[in-house]
């Protein structure tokens, strides 16, 4: 597994829109080394005759039926929200991400 | 900011004698469910802001989504009418981006595992040398969630360029949605923009047929990305390609297309290359200005839902789905135009002005095809070119033109007055019945009125008289004339003839 270079770390910093400097990115491009091997190591072990999976347990098609169930009150859903208005969540502009 | 680009077009003629359009369309159908893809909230539009959301949909910590069976049911519909192989096995993904229209900070969809793949949708495009079968590729159709909905506010136009924050409603984030993929659609390059207008009217009235959707485009219940790219004659690689979205009406969609041919063909012709880049289109203008450079495919960083199960369909409810398939358009149209004695041609003028639906409904409801087809691709059709909306998106319905039309069938109105009363009930003034009581519209019924009026024009024009008297029937034309006149076109020209000719028999008699 070829290990992650600063660019790549400064990339996914960008997707998640995190400003790091140098010295974070050489820290977390590091702490992200040490994931990848490890999950490298697992890989190693996994020999042809077995399956990728995504589930602990083989478990497929669970789904419910087509039926309403309460919602949370509008009160309670906004509650949780860092700013509000006109019964919306209200966010920060988004016109710099729209125009990069 | 106005909606108007300044960037220079070629004419359409001149962009496509050099190079040859190639489209694409992914277009998102909202599914009628009851209840949201992953969570048991409502789905109904237009409820207040944030009333239909839970842990699920907001994507608050620990609230684990269950897939709703009957949005698979119509995914695996809409697939088998599309022709589409079903998948044995497939599986939702995350499709993570940083946009707050999502509170999970990711979408659900799929990814390398559609539920619906490889399928092929036949349709009819018109021409100037008639009608002419095409065969558009369907690539797949997959699961996804709708997404929430962002006011900009602030700015000159309340759009998101100097909108000075944004507000946001989750009732729509996580609304079942199914997304229909095609294949590369290359054709004759002057056909391009009628190819695409005719695949969007043909797909949606399969997704209307099916039942699965309203499809109401102007609602956003179907909403069409158009992917265009443009190639030098005789090029084999695909040139790149911009993907306009906003196209919510079925005549945006080719002019979107159209558009778009005109633009690239300039930037091109002037040596210069087409950026990879979202493209809003504007009704106001049919024109399309830069939005977002596309962020490349990895960057959604895809995985594998871990909350989620694979979906793995049983062949005998893959079967029994089967077997719930409507008939398909072409055929059913192809039956209709036999029951209503019509020729193409005028199936086609049906299908062009998004009206053979409501035709149909109003139909349905008891009235002759040929007088619903007036009305509806007449006056209606007539007022929503003007308004340059689809007909479906006027306030008026089936119940309201069956109404009218037994109105005139009754002799209560003539063609004059319901023209009129459609427009009020266009300007909502109410149903038929309220419009031609507010407007006094009703025809002048009373026979006395009338025979005055008949007896008035016939002392006014002895020489007219005396030609219907000799039997020259035809010359009663100008005594109805006169008579609509002094009604102020309140009366049914019929029944006028009739009392005219009764008059004038009687003074034989």
């Amino acid at each position: 597994m070829p290990a992650l270079d600063r660019d790549d770390v400064a990339h996914l910093a960008r997707l998640s829109r995190l400003q790091l400097s140098d010295a974070e990115l050489d820290h977390f491009g590091e702490q992200l080394d040490v994931i990848l091997s490890a999950v490298a190591r697992v890989a190693e072990v996994a020999a042809d005759d077995v399956p990728p999976t995504t589930h602990a347990v083989p478990v497929v098609n669970v789904t419910r039926p087509d039926v309403i169930v309460a919602c949370l009150p509008r009160e309670d859903v906004l509650a949780g929200a860092p700013a509000a208005e006109d019964d919306r969540f209200r966010v920060p502009r988004i016109l710099d991400e729209e125009e990069q | 900011m106005t909606a108007t680009t300044s960037e220079p077009l070629l004419t359409f003629e001149d962009a496509i004698a050099t190079f040859d359009p190639v489209m694409g369309f992914e277009v998102h159908v909202e599914l009628n469910t009851l209840t949201k893809m992953f969570c048991g909230c409502p789905t109904e539009f237009g409820a207040p802001p944030n009333t239909q959301v839970c842990p699920v949909c907001l994507g608050l910590p620990g609230a684990l989504p269950v897939v709703n069976e009957k949005a698979v049911e119509s995914a695996i519909r809409i697939g088998l009418a599309l022709g589409c192989s079903i998948a044995e096995w497939s599986r939702f993904a995350r499709k993570n981006y940083f946009y707050p229209d999502m509170p999970k900070d990711f979408q659900t969809s799929q990814y390398d595992e559609p539920i619906a793949v490889n399928g092929a949708l036949a349709i009819v495009v018109p021409t100037e040398d008639g009608p002419r079968p095409v065969t558009v590729g369907i690539e797949r159709a997959h699961m996804e969630e709708d997404t929430g909905k962002i006011l900009h506010v602030g700015g000159a136009t309340g759009r998101i360029h100097g909108a000075d924050y944004s507000l946001i409603d989750y009732n729509r984030a996580g609304v079942p949605l199914i997304e229909i993929v095609t294949k590369p659609i290359e054709v004759e390059p002057a056909l391009a923009p009628a190819v695409a207008r005719a695949y969007v009217t043909e797909l949606r009235e399969l997704i209307v047929a099916l039942g699965v959707s309203d499809a109401h485009m102007h609602q956003g219940s179907m909403r069409v990305d158009a992917n265009v790219s443009l190639k030098p004659r005789g090029r084999v690689e695909l040139g790149t390609r911009t993907e306009t979205k906003n196209v919510n009406s079925i005549r945006s969609v080719e002019r979107a297309v159209r558009f778009e041919i005109q633009r690239q063909a300039a930037v091109l012709q002037a040596g210069e290359t087409i950026i990879q880049e979202t493209r809003h289109f504007h009704e106001s203008d049919g024109s399309t200005t830069s939005g977002r450079i596309k962020e490349e495919a990895e960057d959604y960083r895809y995985f594998p839902e871990p909350d989620l199960t694979p979906i793995v369909p049983e062949s005998a409810w893959i079967e029994r789905l089967r077997a719930t398939l409507p008939e398909p358009p072409l055929k059913r149209r192809a039956r209709i135009r036999e029951e209503w004695g019509i020729s193409e041609h005028e199936m086609q003028s049906l299908i062009n002005a998004g009206a053979l639906e409501l035709v149909q409904q109003t139909v349905a409801l008891g009235a002759d095809s040929a007088d619903a087809r007036k009305w509806w691709t007449g006056e209606i059709a007539r007022i929503s070119n003007e308004r340059g909306l689809d007909v479906a998106a006027l306030p008026i319905t089936p119940q309201d033109v069956h109404r009218i039309i037994m109105l005139t069938i009754e002799g209560s109105l003539n063609d004059k007055l319901a023209r009129q009363v459609i427009e009020g009930v266009l300007a909502g003034e109410g149903n038929p019945d309220e419009v031609v009581v507010s407007r006094d519209l009703a025809v002048v019924s009373d026979d006395g009125a009338l025979l005055e009026a008949i007896d008035t024009a016939l002392a006014q024009q002895p020489d007219v008289a005396e030609k219907i008297r000799g039997g020259k029937v035809q010359a009663a034309g100008a005594i109805v004339g006169a008579v609509m006149q002094s009604t102020g076109g309140m009366a049914d020209a019929a029944r006028v003839r009739e009392l005219i000719l009764e008059r004038v028999g009687d003074s034989l008699g």
